[in-house]
């Protein structure tokens, strides 16, 4: 079929005016950054620097910074394990009740984060856990599972079987097998489901917001704390721009290595 | 040792798939889906009304008896259905031109740098870009700049239509997506045997392309019903009016599980609802 030219001329307009809306809010928010006034309006006064020093020297943006690098840190390679471990399982054996497992697996991004983070509460609450940083670990952990799972799982189906099968003719036990062939061919799987699974923990609020006790402050629940405040500190337009790099960042580069699951978002 | 262990495990395949299930099972059925039996449970356990404590096992209706005497549950589950369904339609609407633009009039390379284009907004923050439609959306941010010299005011933090446009605007990719490749697997042959048949260009998406985009659009449409009805964040920083969610994380912090667990009742039954529509649209295949 071919589009009249109009036709071609108007869907490409569109378009164009659709990445416009998509990335006008990601630019404005790059803008103040830079903004000299304190107060929030358009147009921004004047450039400055000064929100960045300012931001570095606040020890509350300072641990929530750490506290989420830890987090992130530790989720994803429990994921990592978790994901890895149930990829291998389900793509080099068949056996009874295979396909409700799977589902099982994506179950926790399929359900609302809501009723994710209600539940994970309302359970460590009820057998007496303190929230704090390790409850944000469990949380996302069993959100990140699926990332670094559906990663290697698309790795294990393209790589072929022969070179395991040679090294297991060539007397080769199976931890040899793995350690020398699988292994190496899942790396680059490993590295981008694990960038991936880093990115969406170190942006995670809904979840967060549920497992988080009151003295464990992650860069995204110290920013939604901000926001719900009447007046806003300037630096929350830094922390927010922090954050874009910090979880657009890994995504480039798991990108660039070949990830398979990167269209889905992650969630 | 290694050796040893190994050998046996080579012997007995069952128990190596069994070692290599225990840790990722075990995980997602012990935290998981023991929370989300915990948190159904929590529905019908009943408060102590002095204390405010919960008092597990000891079984009541009170917190259905609650919700359903009160008409602002209602009304706020009819208004985050409503929002999510019109949510999904309008990205459904955008989405359509954007993909048809990708995969049949875009050149290759310029196909390849919008699919990044659209993909990589996904992974930029959540809460990062409400915050940015939170200063453009204020009284005195962009829009209202943009639209004093008309005469207009911005719209402020109060409107409930923000929270529409603001779900929009983050789910978009995930209907832009699987309408992309919905698109790229149509035929070329079969449209050109449609304008061969006399079908002009707007028949031929009407009766051709978009009874083949259905799967497309309803697998897109998970994504964008389910995130938006089960958000909390966009409803509370760009309006005042609550959602589900709301309600579930408002009772969460004090200390009333049994409302939170009963009320959490409504997105996963509509979820479900929405899943198996979803399913006999062919989504599934789609995904």
């Amino acid at each position: 079929m071919v589009e009249s030219p109009l036709v071609r001329a108007a869907l490409r307009i569109f378009t164009g005016a659709v990445m416009v809306f998509i990335y006008l809010p990601l630019v404005i928010l790059a803008v103040y950054a830079f903004n000299a006034s304190p107060l929030g309006g358009w147009p921004p006064s004047g450039f400055t620097l000064d929100w960045f020093g300012e931001a570095a020297g606040s020890p509350a943006i300072r641990d929530a910074l750490a506290n989420s690098l830890t987090v992130a840190t530790i989720s994803t390679l429990l994921a990592l394990i978790l994901g890895t471990l149930a990829a291998l399982a389900m793509q080099r054996y068949s056996f009874f009740g295979k396909n409700s497992i799977s589902f099982l697996f994506v179950l926790p991004i399929a359900l609302p984060g809501v009723v994710t983070g209600i539940s994970l509460q309302s359970s460590f609450k009820l057998f007496g856990i303190d929230l704090g940083l390790h409850t944000i670990v469990i949380a996302h952990a069993t959100f990140c599972v699926v990332v670094a799972y559906n990663n290697v799982v698309a790795r294990l189906r393209r790589l072929p079987r022969s070179p395991e099968e040679a090294s297991a003719d060539l007397g080769a036990d199976s931890w040899m097998t793995f350690r020398r062939i699988t292994l190496p061919g899942m790396r680059t799987a490993l590295l981008s489901g694990g960038l991936l699974a880093f990115a969406l923990s170190f942006d995670e609020v809904i979840v967060t917001l549920f497992a988080a006790g009151p003295g464990a402050r992650t860069l995204p629940i110290w920013v939604f704390s901000e926001l719900q405040r009447s007046y806003q500190l300037p630096v929350v337009n830094v922390v927010a721009l922090l954050l874009v790099l910090v979880s657009v960042i890994p995504v480039w580069i798991a990108q660039r290595i070949g990830g398979g699951e990167i269209a889905r978002g992650g969630r | 040792m290694i050796r040893r262990i190994t050998g046996w495990f080579n012997r007995h395949p069952r128990a190596t798939l069994g070692a290599l299930l225990a840790g990722p099972l075990g995980w997602i059925s012990v935290v998981y889906l023991g929370s989300l039996l915990i948190l159904l449970m929590h529905a019908f356990w009943s408060k102590d009304s002095f204390t405010g404590k919960v008092e597990p096992f000891n079984w009541t209706l009170d917190a259905f008896v609650q919700i359903f005497s009160n008409p602002v549950y209602f009304t706020i589950a009819a208004r985050t259905i409503g929002i999510a369904l019109l949510v999904t339609i309008s990205a459904a609407a955008i989405a359509l031109p954007v993909a048809y633009y990708m995969a049949r009039i875009a050149s290759p390379r310029k196909r390849a740098l919008l699919l990044v284009a659209v993909t990589m907004p996904l992974w930029a923050s959540y809460l990062v870009k409400i915050y940015a439609w939170r200063t453009i959306l204020q009284t005195n941010g962009l829009l209202g700049w943009a639209i004093s010299p008309f005469g207009l005011e911005g719209p402020g933090l109060t409107e409930i239509a923000n929270s529409w446009l603001v779900l929009t605007y983050l789910w978009l990719p995930y209907m832009i997506l699987p309408v992309y490749a919905g698109l790229e697997r149509i035929p070329n042959s079969l449209l050109e045997a449609s304008a061969d048949l006399g079908g002009r260009g707007w028949i031929t998406f009407r009766r051709v392309i978009f009874p083949q985009l259905i799967p497309a659009l309803a697998a897109g449409s998970i994504f964008t019903f389910s995130l938006s009805i089960g958000d909390y964040i966009v409803p509370d920083l760009v309006s005042d009016a609550k959602f589900i969610g709301n309600v579930i994380y408002d009772n969460s912090a004090l200390g009333s599980f049994p409302v939170a667990a009963a009320f959490s009742f409504v997105p996963i039954v509509v979820m479900i609802g929405y899943l198996l529509f979803a399913r006999r649209l062919g989504a599934f295949e789609s995904l």
